[in-house]
């Protein structure tokens, strides 16, 4: 069964021992400088946001439909069946489509290395295959970052909804949001208040579909175009065989008339 | 063969200076340290001229060779051998210059083992591989011919049909695949670029200017090599072009139309500037220049009018790849310099050869006399298209 991460803004308190753990266990540094960074970067993968004294955080939404897998020219991204979407640096040839594919705007890029990366957070897939929550959510104080199944998160969040409708925005952002993600945020503000892409803009459908319809119809358009190319050669230099046959028989004739006289 | 120090000489061997020291930055000091690329503009100048543009521009070489031998349009005979030195030249620069912008060019050749059909990306990388292979074989008989090698290029003769077909099949995949790229983003790029009609846009747009690129070079190669001018050829491909310039503005205003945005392309924003000088530069001035049978029949309005034509559509896409995300990232892009010195090393590199190539090889075989003005005017109109070309963003 695929996990999935709920985050509850309203039980957070900005603790920020998530971006922590986070980045320990990614083998990043952490100190004091890191923490007042207020963007995600090569080197910060989660961040806890602080507007009007309610915190949200942001991270790699680790779709069910992945953008950044699906235009990848070397499949160096892939969503597991456990719900991480990870990345084979391995495969990488650094031409950052999976950047300017990405709605939530997630893979940051190592641009002073000079064997670059993508970097983004990949939900701990090497915990999540163990069993273990993700380091955010083990080491998360107040749990407003929950590790679980993503059907059970999905059924907390709307019975949280429905228990304080008073306290939270009507709406699991991530439930739908480009098809999906393994990533829930329940709020009382908008995400879109913290930078995240507001759901109507996003909309529902799965990001891969916008190339998906086009790269689809590729396999038929193939064999037909080919033919309909060979077909306009074989026409057009068809025309001119047949024309210099006429032509060199109309000559024959002419010469045959010309010596019969 | 004395070496003489010519004002274009001096002009290119600076352009080649910098860019190699912009080279020697960017595989020492990284991407980060050449460009002003971010982590909210992932994709700067080398992608938005060097990739979309480039390739755009290489476009003539299908263009003609589909004219001359699939619908047998003998009358464009002497163009095809410049066109297609053009794309071939056009579509190895290409590749360089991706080398640059890749952030791990080594494991460019991943994209033949580790690939993923779901990816346009994928697609174009096959497809430009492919037809770069296609425009090396078209390109060989002149080669061959220098050297007086005769079997090969009767083989060349054999499989001709089979490179003219495979050629404007994959010319047809990629150029439709560049604008194909755009799809995936309809949350980041500006509704006045983004539209599900994008990969017929890009085609459109690519036949549009390999005419217009056509007629500009055959003008400048005239010019610059004291060759006499075909009148009638590019009468022929002014006439062609501005039908192509219509259907160009037809699709155009149709998705427009279809998605209303008519409403909203006409009020001023930071956005409709740059569409309204890409539409006036690729669609107003030319058609209306077009339009004039005195014009149509003029080397020189022919030339002015197909220079429009090819700003006009570099605008149009440096506009889809650069000016159309810059309200979403929340902050203007405007390339380092060393980005502009890469791209024109490129570009010079793209002359010089030209100018080489049609020295020594029988690019333009009805006329044998030796060519006495080489390097003169080779880089000037290139400063000054890129100059110009960059204007916009």
């Amino acid at each position: 069964m695929s996990k999935a991460l709920l985050y509850d803004a309203t039980m957070c308190i900005g603790c920020k021992q998530c971006e922590g753990a986070c980045a320990q266990q990614n083998k990043l540094p952490y100190d004091d400088k890191v923490a007042a960074e207020s963007v995600q970067s090569e080197h910060k993968y989660t961040v806890v946001l602080t507007k009007d004294d309610k915190f949200m955080r942001r991270l790699c939404m680790n779709c069910e439909h992945p953008a950044c897998a699906s235009v990848c020219p070397v499949g160096a991204m892939h969503k597991t069946k456990e719900g991480p979407v990870v990345y084979d640096v391995w495969k990488c040839i650094g031409c950052r489509y999976c950047m300017v594919a990405c709605a939530f705007a997630q893979p940051k890029y190592e641009w002073h290395s000079l064997n670059p990366r993508v970097r983004k957070c990949i939900m701990c897939p090497d915990r999540v295959l163990a069993g273990k929550p993700t380091a955010c959510a083990e080491i998360c104080p107040t749990g407003a970052t929950k590790f679980g199944e993503r059907d059970d998160l999905i059924k907390e969040a709307q019975d949280r909804i429905r228990q304080n409708p008073s306290t939270y925005l009507p709406r699991i952002y991530g439930l739908n949001e480009a098809g999906g993600t393994s990533v829930f945020i329940l709020s009382s503000m908008k995400v879109e208040e913290y930078g995240y892409p507001a759901p109507e803009k996003i909309g529902d459908t799965p990001i891969p579909e916008y190339t998906g319809r086009v790269m689809e119809r590729i396999p038929d358009f193939i064999p037909v175009w080919t033919l309909v190319l060979g077909g306009i050669y074989w026409v057009s230099h068809r025309r001119e065989e047949v024309a210099a046959v006429e032509e060199t028989a109309a000559a024959q004739a002419k010469e045959k008339n010309g010596s019969a006289r | 063969m004395k070496f003489k120090l010519t004002f274009w000489r001096v002009v290119f061997i600076v352009i080649m200076g910098l860019g190699l020291y912009s080279a020697f930055i960017r595989f020492f000091y990284g991407l980060g340290a050449v460009s002003n690329m971010t982590d909210q503009f992932p994709w700067g100048l080398w992608i938005g001229f060097d990739l979309l543009c480039g390739v755009m521009l290489a476009a003539g070489g299908f263009c003609i060779v589909g004219a001359v031998y699939l619908f047998n349009v003998e009358r464009l005979h002497s163009v095809v051998r410049p066109a297609v030195l053009t794309a071939f030249l056009g579509y190895v620069l290409f590749i360089v210059g991706l080398l640059f912008d890749l952030g791990r060019p080594w494991y460019i050749w991943h994209q033949l083992i580790y690939m993923n059909p779901h990816s346009v990306m994928f697609e174009v990388g096959i497809c430009v591989m492919s037809y770069t292979t296609v425009l090396f074989f078209e390109f060989l008989p002149n080669v061959l011919e220098r050297f007086n090698l005769k079997t090969p290029i009767k083989w060349i003769k054999k499989i001709y049909a089979v490179l003219v077909v495979l050629g404007i099949l994959l010319s047809t995949l990629h150029q439709s695949s560049l604008g194909s790229l755009y799809l995936i983003m309809p949350s980041k790029l500006h509704p006045f670029w983004y539209t599900p009609a994008l990969p017929f846009l890009f085609f459109g747009s690519a036949i549009a200017v390999g005419l217009a690129m056509t007629i500009f070079e055959s003008t400048q190669s005239a010019k610059a090599f004291g060759r006499h001018l075909e009148l009638p050829v590019l009468v022929e491909l002014g006439g062609a072009l501005l039908v192509a310039l219509w259907v160009n503005a037809l699709l155009r205003f149709e998705d427009y139309f279809h998605r209303g945005m008519l409403g909203q392309i006409i009020k001023p924003s930071y956005e409709a500037y740059f569409l309204w000088l890409e539409l006036t530069l690729a669609f107003v001035i030319p058609i209306t220049m077009l339009s004039f049978k005195k014009v149509r029949l003029s080397p020189n309005g022919l030339y002015l009018a197909s220079i429009c034509t090819v700003l006009g559509f570099i605008t149009n896409r440096l506009n889809v790849s650069l000016t159309g995300f810059e309200t979403y990232a929340g902050h203007h892009y405007l390339p380092k310099w060393t980005e502009f010195s890469v791209t024109l090393m490129i570009i010079a590199s793209g002359f010089a050869l030209f100018g080489l190539a049609v020295k020594h090889l029988p690019i333009f075989p009805e006329e044998r006399h030796p060519v006495k003005q080489r390097l003169r005017t080779e880089t000037g109109p290139v400063v000054a298209t890129a100059v110009l070309g960059h204007a916009g963003d």
